[in-house]
């Protein structure tokens, strides 16, 4: 289908030898325990992800079961409060976040020709801390009377965690105890990670990489990571207020002794807001790789969408408010939030016509993960047009706490987010399996999703516009919100339907997908010149970087219409050969005979796992019993530590 | 195809020419900058809603916390010393200097134990009142930081005991050195805006 491009690989034979020879620790569990490659990682983090996936799916089943029909009595109030609790916090911390880290850590090193992000054991520290910080969160299920009698100890305050509802008055035992100290070790997993990309994405471009020359997702990922790094430490402050509220008889959020509950909604909005750009920057940038890709076109206004991105970046910290209209800040403030409201969906508006415009004229070629995009684009632009009506105050002095906003931000988060998200696995799937997932199969789920989502979340927009309260165990019956609810229920299973069929369409495809080869797609960026997948040390021989989307100007000129002609195969080798970087390839421990810098791949450790045990054991310290504290300090001392004094590769 | 631009060519070891560690600690030391604003922040909103004492003014001794600050900040002019010490390849100086800045930083420590003790006595505790919440948390806070800060100067003195500080890795020396300035800077806003300037 495409012009192959092979570039001069310096000593491509030997290095394959030597890393098979190197490697062959390269397998078995502690491999993956003790891995450092940011790929490995980034398929720990999907793969963690998407379990956590389906666990919050599954609670959002219960509450659609719960919801189907008016008087329902499948779930208790006590056991619906903790279950939408968790469905909220699992999905926006456990799943898009990590899932948007997952392909920060597969795709950034790749499209900015590095061998690796800047600090690789940083990085499998922030997937430990994470997976940690996750399973602690959910322990919180085992700590009422016992679950199988259906009593279940999850935090039930809501994702959002309002205080004074939180304190230990309104919520007596450790349910927000784990939720808050849950998210606490999140957010170091997020710092983490954050720190690491920017460093990585800064400092670590291959020649020629200029910062206007880097592919849209590398650029969404620099703006996510500084969003991650300024808003995780204001959410760490209001946790720390909480939390000595909680355990230590504090008075931050104590209205008794002069606190006010209303400094928890500033905090956690000020980071909430940025917070929303955190999780839906990344599909955007998804989206804006896949679209060139199957339009065959560059992206349209390449640096009009980079702007707007940095634009959403800056204008997300002035938004807070418009979640607190309701809370009596005052005419000026919120007619002052309700315009800053209005004018970020500007950059927003800006980076949808690009995406049309790209798609405009182009050759398209409809395959799965051109679907998830467009879907991406429809429903992400009914989430924010009903954003945009949020952001009128009297508008949404209505529409405040009912079934309305539920829908806005499940259409902005699930229609935006996970589609995005899902348009990113199928795209990029054959790049670190090697294999293709099915055509049709992938069709499929793109339209069942697609069905499933419209059934259970439009809905919702009539419910909200009818009145409905979110966060509702029970209603009765003469409303008029039965049928809409069913409908709603229905969608939701339907969704779990398109999951199940993604589910067997991975497994099969992993076996028996088509072989992938190295550019399946014909696609622009630098990931796709590798082979699939990729091997430990990415690339043999660090590319030299002439143009945006260097890899298909390497494989295409145009004719005088400016349509793309092949370059001929020998054309391609001659261009590559004069770039005689020389850096040439020595895996692992080879000599550097070959005249080139050799390669050192990061040493595997088992310090960051270590660091990161120490985590959840010092908040379970905190919650039971301060010896238990010690230990945890102990072990992240000792982490700690052992990472600073072993050598980062070896000799 | 050919687009080679001049200077493409040279082949600095980063794009910024920022080592990686420098610029991590960098951007850090800006998240820290939201961590410490955000206490900051409610302390301010808080000092003037407290409904019962003991009060700030019954409490601040500022003679006494003017010298622990600057017992902290000649601190920070040992650690510029133990860098250009070691940026000049002595690291006898290096571990002098190394050694006064953390005496130094544990001097501050004390002075904030005392505080704390003496506040406790006078009847402040954390739920006594909004002051004692916020005052509390915000320099403990703080104090955790210059703890750390003592544990890697410390860590770097053992480190050259073995030979590890050298000449060639004074990067490590500039890097606590970042940290145990930006925990000082901390402590003058601290200091001038809850110590100094009081409410009425």
């Amino acid at each position: 289908m495409a012009a192959t491009y092979s570039p001069k690989r310096v000593s491509m034979a030997d290095a394959i030898k030597q890393t098979r020879e190197a490697g062959e620790s390269y397998q078995g569990i502690w491999s993956w325990i003790t891995t450092v490659d940011h790929k490995r990682i980034g398929v720990m983090y999907g793969v963690t992800s998407f379990i956590f996936f389906l666990l919050g799916g599954m609670e959002a089943l219960l509450i659609r079961v719960q919801l189907a029909r008016p008087a329902n009595e499948f779930l208790s109030a006590d056991q619906y409060n903790r279950v939408f609790t968790m469905h909220g916090t699992t999905m926006v911390f456990l799943v898009v976040m990590p899932m948007s880290a997952a392909f920060f850590n597969l795709l950034v090193p790749l499209m900015i020709g590095a061998r690796d992000v800047a600090f690789p054991r940083m990085n499998a520290f922030s997937f430990w801390v994470f997976l940690f910080g996750g399973i602690f969160m959910n322990l919180s299920f085992f700590t009422g009377g016992g679950i199988l009698h259906g009593d279940i100890g999850a935090p039930d305050a809501g994702w959002f965690g309002y205080a004074p509802l939180t304190l230990n008055k309104f919520s007596p035992g450790n349910g927000v105890n784990y939720w808050l100290l849950g998210i606490q070790i999140l957010g170091i997993a997020s710092l983490a990670g954050g720190f690491n990309f920017i460093v990585t994405i800064l400092n670590m471009r291959a020649p020629g990489m200029s910062l206007f020359r880097m592919p849209l997702f590398v650029w969404m990922t620099l703006v996510t990571s500084f969003l991650l790094i300024f808003a995780m430490p204001v959410i760490a402050v209001a946790l720390f207020e909480l939390m000595f509220d909680r355990l230590f008889n504090a008075n931050f959020f104590n209205a008794a002794k002069g606190g006010t509950p209303l400094l928890w909604q500033h905090m956690f909005w000020l980071f909430g807001h940025p917070e929303v750009y955190i999780l839906i920057l990344p599909a955007m940038g998804i989206v804006s790789e896949v679209l060139p890709t199957f339009a065959r076109k560059p992206l349209f206004g390449y640096p009009f969408v980079v702007f707007s991105g940095v634009a959403i970046g800056f204008m997300s910290w002035g938004v807070w408010a418009h979640h607190m209209y309701t809370t009596g800040l005052g005419s000026v403030a919120n007619s002052a939030f309700g315009i800053s409201t209005i004018l970020i969906s500007v950059p927003t508006g800006v980076k949808i016509f690009n995406w049309m415009a790209t798609l405009w004229g182009g050759s398209i070629s409809f395959k799965t993960p051109l679907y998830f995009s467009i879907g991406f684009i429809a429903m992400f632009t009914v989430g924010g047009l009903t954003g945009v009506t949020h952001s009128i105050v009297p508008a949404d002095y209505q529409q405040q706490d009912t079934y309305y906003i539920v829908a806005h931000f499940h259409q902005v988060l699930f229609g935006g987010a996970i589609f995005g998200l899902f348009s990113g696995i199928y795209y990029w799937f054959p790049k670190f399996t090697g294999r293709m997932l099915s055509e049709p199969l992938g069709k499929l789920h793109f339209w069942l999703m697609f069905a499933g989502f419209n059934l259970t979340f439009q809905p919702m927009m009539i419910l909200g516009l009818l009145g409905m309260p979110r966060r509702i165990q029970s209603y009765p019956d003469g409303y008029g919100w039965g049928f809409w609810n069913a409908m709603a229920t229905f969608g939701a299973f339907t969704i779990a339907l398109s999951i199940l069929v993604f589910i067997f369409n991975v497994i099969r495809s992993v076996r028996h997908g088509e072989i992938a080869g190295d550019d399946p797609w014909d696609a622009r960026t630098l990931e796709w010149s590798i082979p699939s997948p990729p091997p430990p040390y990415n690339f043999a021989e660090i590319p030299q970087v002439h143009a945006l989307d260097d890899f298909w100007h390497k494989k295409y000129a145009e004719d005088e219409h400016g349509r793309p002609v092949p370059i001929p195969q020998g054309a391609a080798i001659a261009v590559s050969s004069h770039e005689g970087g020389g850096h040439g390839v020595e895996a692992r421990n080879g000599d550097e005979g070959d005249g080139g810098h050799g390669i050192h791949l990061p040493s595997p450790s088992y310090m960051p796992i270590i660091a990161a045990a120490g985590m959840p054991i010092m908040a379970l310290g905190l919650i039971y019993d301060y010896a238990l504290l010690a230990v945890g300090v102990a072990v992240l001392i000792v982490g700690i530590y052992g990472w600073a004094l072993e050598p980062a590769t070896e000799e | 195809m050919a687009h080679v631009a001049a200077g493409e060519t040279t082949h600095l070891e980063t794009n910024t020419g920022l080592d990686n560690r420098k610029l991590l600690m960098w951007l850090f030391l800006g998240s820290e900058c939201l961590f410490f604003g955000s206490f900051i922040a409610a302390y301010l909103l808080y000092r003037n809603r407290n409904v019962s004492g003991p009060y700030p003014k019954d409490l601040f001794d500022i003679p006494f916390t003017s010298v622990s600050s600057f017992v902290l900040l000649m601190s920070s002019l040992c650690m510029v010393l133990a860098l250009s010490a070691i940026q000049r390849g002595n690291v006898h100086k290096m571990r002098i200097w190394l050694l006064a800045t953390a005496f130094l930083g544990l001097v501050f420590l004390s002075g904030q134990a005392f505080e704390f003790t003496q506040f406790y006595r006078e009847g402040l505790k954390l739920d006594t009142n909004m002051f004692g919440t916020t005052f509390f948390v915000l320099t403990g806070f703080h104090g955790a930081h210059v703890t750390i800060g003592v544990l890697i100067l410390m860590s770097l003195y053992g480190g050259s005991l073995k030979g590890k500080i050298t000449e060639e890795n004074a990067l490590q020396v500039e890097l606590a050195g970042l940290y145990w300035h930006f925990v000082d800077i901390v402590w003058i806003i601290i200091f001038t805006m809850i110590y100094l300037v009081q409410p009425s």
